[in-house]
């Protein structure tokens, strides 16, 4: 059976189509989850896509966790059910304490689309198994609130247990602490990344096919588990 | 406060009415009154002003816009013609794609960020009530003098409010213009173009159909925002020491818009839907009476239904608003309740306000009184036309008789490489990737090619590889010199932009940005630039699927160069088979197609270097362009072009900069023997690109322009052994034939300047 990766629509969400073509992309057979609908549909990971959830009008993902949908993540999250959160995502991951900090508003103050340089820091969580540490990839980047921010104490844990999964490279974009470009929780099963590596899966639209090593980790690391197979 | 009723007109037949600061004309008021035989309520007098404003009737357009309905060429693609929403074209395979520029002019100099915000807004609102799903957008903007401090408000402004729209909205910005000239000081061009895709069977149009079927109004609640924005602030000239005008700018939340098109594409592939008209300039007066004549003829409308932000708004602001973010949907009774149950999974409000008769009339009641009574065709399309006065000023002899001939020019190496680095830097030739960095350019992963390439490409269909290309060109200054070559030459431009990219051109669009027309000497530039638009669209087989006319760029008696921006779209088999603008690898050759004239007037150099503008534009060729634009694209098809850029503002200099500058990678280049190198290098001649062929497929390419008589002629190679002659610069440029001897450009060296002038203005 095909590993089958739920993508979420909050009204508001972008990517979400992008994100559903870089699963198939990579193999999977992607399920649309409906942020009003509290079933996860036996999916066997989810993705949080980018966008502007409820507009944003409060603070980014901050009224995404309230969805139905949401409650249902948050205690799959626990049991250990593969999330990866992008941009938005990531925000409403951070909003719901499935992952430490929060992202605040560029430090320059204005929206920017870039392709941006990483460096992978961590191989060990399930949506970045495919790389190796140090591995430099070049994915879009588009935000206007995206500078990572944690108190020193969390910033030190995070580095300290490797959970930092990539820094900015060259350039920090955002005025991210400590060029933290994305994290993952202990487990390793919740991963929140603000640049799209779901723009980078295909030649003709992205920079570069570097973002499809997100979505081949996830499907091995599933395959790997014996949850499914291909 | 009591409401001006039908009866109240009838009883009081001679009640003062405030007609004028509404923007009607004495003679306009007086044809109400006799359309109607008695005089207006305040309501009808409401929706008559902003119906029958320059904006919404085109009343001083209309006559010479004629003429993109008789000039047409044979060309099977056309789906929808021109006074629809938006033109539709056909691309083939079952795939529709509808595309359209506005302008947003006025409210954007008013408030920028609400300007340009909603004037993508708009655009994307009549897209969708196409039937079609919004899959790109693009600006085209016009600012003052970059130094002047009201620049930097305007300009920084409207960045943030088309960043700050469209991002939210979900679409990619994939090109547009920004142009700098003081003429547009007090009158900056905010124009919204949005490129839509439908399968044929999914075009739905704005008709009030079917007796007894129910009008809904859906999307966000009616506030008091944008009272009069067509009439008072669009259709009038600013007067330089006038009240502020502000009230009169719409407020735009993209977040609703994003649910709208969810919500309106969900009904319409539902089969839902019997007629739709999206509310815009002129609100709900423009929505019912549109839709009523477009019809059966009649409507009805319980006024007090319409659900409000303000719930003191009166009947007549009612009609008038241009809240943003709604919609106007006709429905059969029977699947009102579906429609509604899409409406609430996407959280949007709706509210049925009015049916459809055969009364040929349109009515409208508020709380049981009558307070509207009018013929819908006398309001949406019988309203004036004006045979406005025009001739083409004395002034023009004197600006055309003084061309560029005695401008100091360079005249040696050193010259040529200072004036280069100069050039590289000018506002309008620098980079604008601190503009267009703001803008998510990546959003729904189809988008092909974007800014700075030469268009905008989207795959459509994912499957077969089929796309579209857009590009936006206008340069004023030309048109300034000669309205109608500058017309033509702005449309060239554009056609030559998609053929570039490997697409067919196929139908044009056009927002026609003139100052006021009631003066003779801009009704002349209008007439002028519509007949050449039309008369070149003629010749080329690309119809003109619609467009809009944005009069009144005038401050006092101060009007903008007359600004015709022309888009043009084409489609291409597969977007595999694109051509970017960059080189890619050592050995590559270099080739310019196209004949190099001295050609400087209304060029960036005479601009930028010596503030300078007369003369003559450049001549066109357009059976040349035709043919130039068929080897493009057979170049594309058959795998020979690994780059391609076209040569226009700034010439074959900046054209040649900006392909190293993309590429990363140094190349040679000789300036042709038989020609003045500042000349080669800085004209604008039309008609030209530089591109970019293997050795392998050289010979081929060769023959083929050379069969098609094209003038073909090589001019340099792809080399990333190069060395600067300062030693400094890893990968450059090296010009050699500049007045006998070798000048050399480092890539970085270039890309610094290109990049630093926009932060330093505006950052």
């Amino acid at each position: 059976m095909t590993p089958r990766v739920g993508v979420i629509t909050f009204p508001g969400s972008l990517d979400d189509k992008d994100a559903a073509r870089a699963v198939r992309l990579a193999g999977g057979e992607s399920v649309a989850l409906w942020h009003a609908d509290a079933d996860l549909h036996s999916v066997d990971a989810v993705v949080l896509p980018g966008g502007f959830s409820y507009g944003d009008y409060l603070r980014c993902g901050a009224i995404a966790k309230f969805a139905p949908v949401m409650e249902k993540l948050v205690d799959a999250a626990k049991g250990g059910l593969p999330i990866l959160g992008i941009c938005n995502g990531f925000q409403v991951l951070t909003e719901s304490h499935l992952l430490p900090g929060a992202l605040t508003r560029n430090d320059h103050l204005h929206f920017i689309c870039r392709d941006q340089k990483l460096r992978i820091e961590n191989n060990t969580s399930v949506w970045t198994s495919e790389f190796s540490i140090g591995d430099e990839i070049l994915i879009p980047l588009k935000n206007g609130e995206g500078g990572y921010v944690a108190d020193e104490k969390t910033l030190d844990q995070l580095e300290g247990d490797g959970l930092v999964i990539a820094r900015y490279l060259d350039v920090n974009p955002n005025g991210s602490r400590r060029d933290i470009a994305g994290i993952t929780n202990e487990r390793g099963n919740v991963v929140g990344i603000m640049p799209h590596p779901e723009h980078a899966v295909e030649k003709l639209t992205g920079p570069t096919t570097d973002g499809l090593g997100f979505f081949t980790s996830i499907l091995k690391s599933l395959v790997n588990d014996g949850k499914v197979s291909v | 406060m009591s409401v001006d009723k039908v009866s109240d007109a009838i009883a009081s037949p001679d009640a003062p009415q405030p007609f004028a600061e509404l923007g009607l004309k004495q003679d306009e008021y007086e044809s109400i009154r006799k359309i109607l035989g008695r005089r207006p309520t305040s309501s009808e007098l409401a929706m008559y002003s902003v119906m029958w404003s320059e904006h919404c009737s085109y009343k001083s357009s209309k006559v010479h816009l004629r003429q993109f309905g008789t000039k047409v060429p044979k060309n099977n693609s056309m789906l929808v013609g021109i006074g629809e929403n938006a033109g539709v074209v056909d691309i083939g395979d079952g795939w529709a794609v509808t595309f359209k520029v506005e302008s947003h002019n006025h409210p954007s100099y008013v408030e920028p960020y609400q300007g340009a915000a909603t004037g993508i807004g708009g655009i994307v609102r009549d897209i969708i009530s196409m039937g079609a799903r919004p899959v790109a957008v693009m600006d085209p903007l016009r600012f003052g003098d970059p130094e002047n401090p009201d620049t930097r408000r305007v300009l920084t402004g409207i960045v943030s409010g088309i960043g700050g729209y469209g991002n939210c909205l979900g679409l990619p910005n994939i090109g547009g213009e920004i142009v700098f000239d003081s003429s547009y000081q007090g009158n900056p061009l905010v124009n919204a173009l949005c490129v839509g895709t439908m399968k044929h069977e999914d075009i739905h149009l704005a008709k009030a159909t079917g007796l007894g079927n129910a009008v809904i109004l859906y999307g966000a609640r009616t506030g008091g925002d944008g009272i009069g924005g067509v009439s008072v602030l669009a259709s009038e000239t600013f007067d330089a020491d006038g009240p502020a005008k502000r009230p009169s700018v719409q407020v735009g939340d993209p977040f609703m818009e994003k649910l709208l098109i969810e919500c309106t594409l969900e009904v319409l592939h539902a089969g839902l839907v019997e007629g739709i008209q999206d509310l815009g300039g002129a609100g709900i007066s423009c929505a019912t009476s549109e839709l009523a004549s477009n019809g059966e003829g009649g409507m009805h409308v319980w006024l007090d239904r319409v659900l409000l932000r303000d719930s003191t708004l009166s009947p007549e602001e009612i009609l008038m608003s241009e809240s943003q973010e709604r919609m106007c949907a006709v429905v059969e009774p029977a699947k009102i309740d579906a429609f509604m149950a899409v409406c609430k999974k996407w959280d949007v409000e709706a509210v049925v306000i009015g049916d459809v008769n055969n009364s040929g009339r349109l009515t409208v009641e508020w709380h049981g009184e009558e307070i509207v009574n009018v013929p819908p065709r006398s309001v949406a399309h019988d309203g004036p036309v004006y045979e406005r006065p025009y001739a083409r000023p004395d002034w023009m002899d004197v600006r055309q008789a003084s061309g560029p001939e005695n401008l100091v020019r360079p005249s040696n190496a050193a010259e040529v490489r200072q004036t280069w680095l100069t050039m590289t830097g000018t506002p309008n030739l620098a980079s604008k990737g601190w503009v267009t960095s703001q803008y998510d350019r990546y959003v729904m992963g189809n988008t092909v090619l974007a800014q700075p390439e030469d268009s905008g490409m989207i795959r459509v269909d994912e499957e077969t590889g089929l796309g579209v290309a857009v590009s936006t060109d206008c340069n004023a200054r030309f048109a300034a010199l000669d309205p109608y070559l500058g017309a033509q030459l702005a449309f060239a431009e554009s056609y030559r932009n998609v053929a570039v990219s490997g697409a067919v051109p196929l139908a044009v669009t056009n927002c026609l940005n003139f100052g006021s027309p009631e003066d003779p000497a801009v009704m002349w530039q209008f007439e002028q630039a519509v007949t050449g638009l039309a008369d070149a669209c003629l010749e080329m087989g690309t119809p003109v699927t619609g467009g809009n006319v944005s009069f009144y760029n005038q401050t006092g008696d101060v009007a903008i160069h007359p600004t015709p921006v022309i888009g043009v779209l084409g489609v291409i088999d597969h977007v595999d088979r694109r051509t970017p603008m960059a080189w890619n690898e050592d050995g590559e050759l270099i080739y310019l197609l196209g004949t190099t004239r001295d050609e400087l007037a209304g060029s960036e150099w005479a601009h930028a270097i010596h503030k300078h503008l007369g003369g003559m534009p450049p001549g066109l060729d357009l059976a040349a362009e035709k043919n130039l634009a068929e080897i493009l694209v057979a170049g594309s098809r058959d795998g020979m072009l690994s780059a391609a850029h076209d040569v226009s503002d700034g010439g074959i200099a900046q054209t040649l900069a900006e392909m190293a500058m993309r590429s990363g990678i140094g190349a040679r280049v000789s300036v042709q023997d038989g020609i003045d190198p500042f000349v080669w290098l800085w004209s604008e001649s039309a008609t030209r690109a530089v591109v970019v062929v293997n050795r392998n497929v050289e010979k081929h390419f060769v023959a083929m322009c050379e069969a098609g008589k094209f003038p073909i002629t090589k001019i340099g190679v792809v080399d990333s052994g190069l060395i600067s002659e300062t030693g400094g610069s890893s990968q450059v440029l090296v010009i050699d034939n500049v007045y006998g001897e070798t000048i050399s450009l480092g890539i970085e060296e270039l890309r610094s300047i290109s990049e630093e002038t926009l932060p330093r203005l505006f950052g």
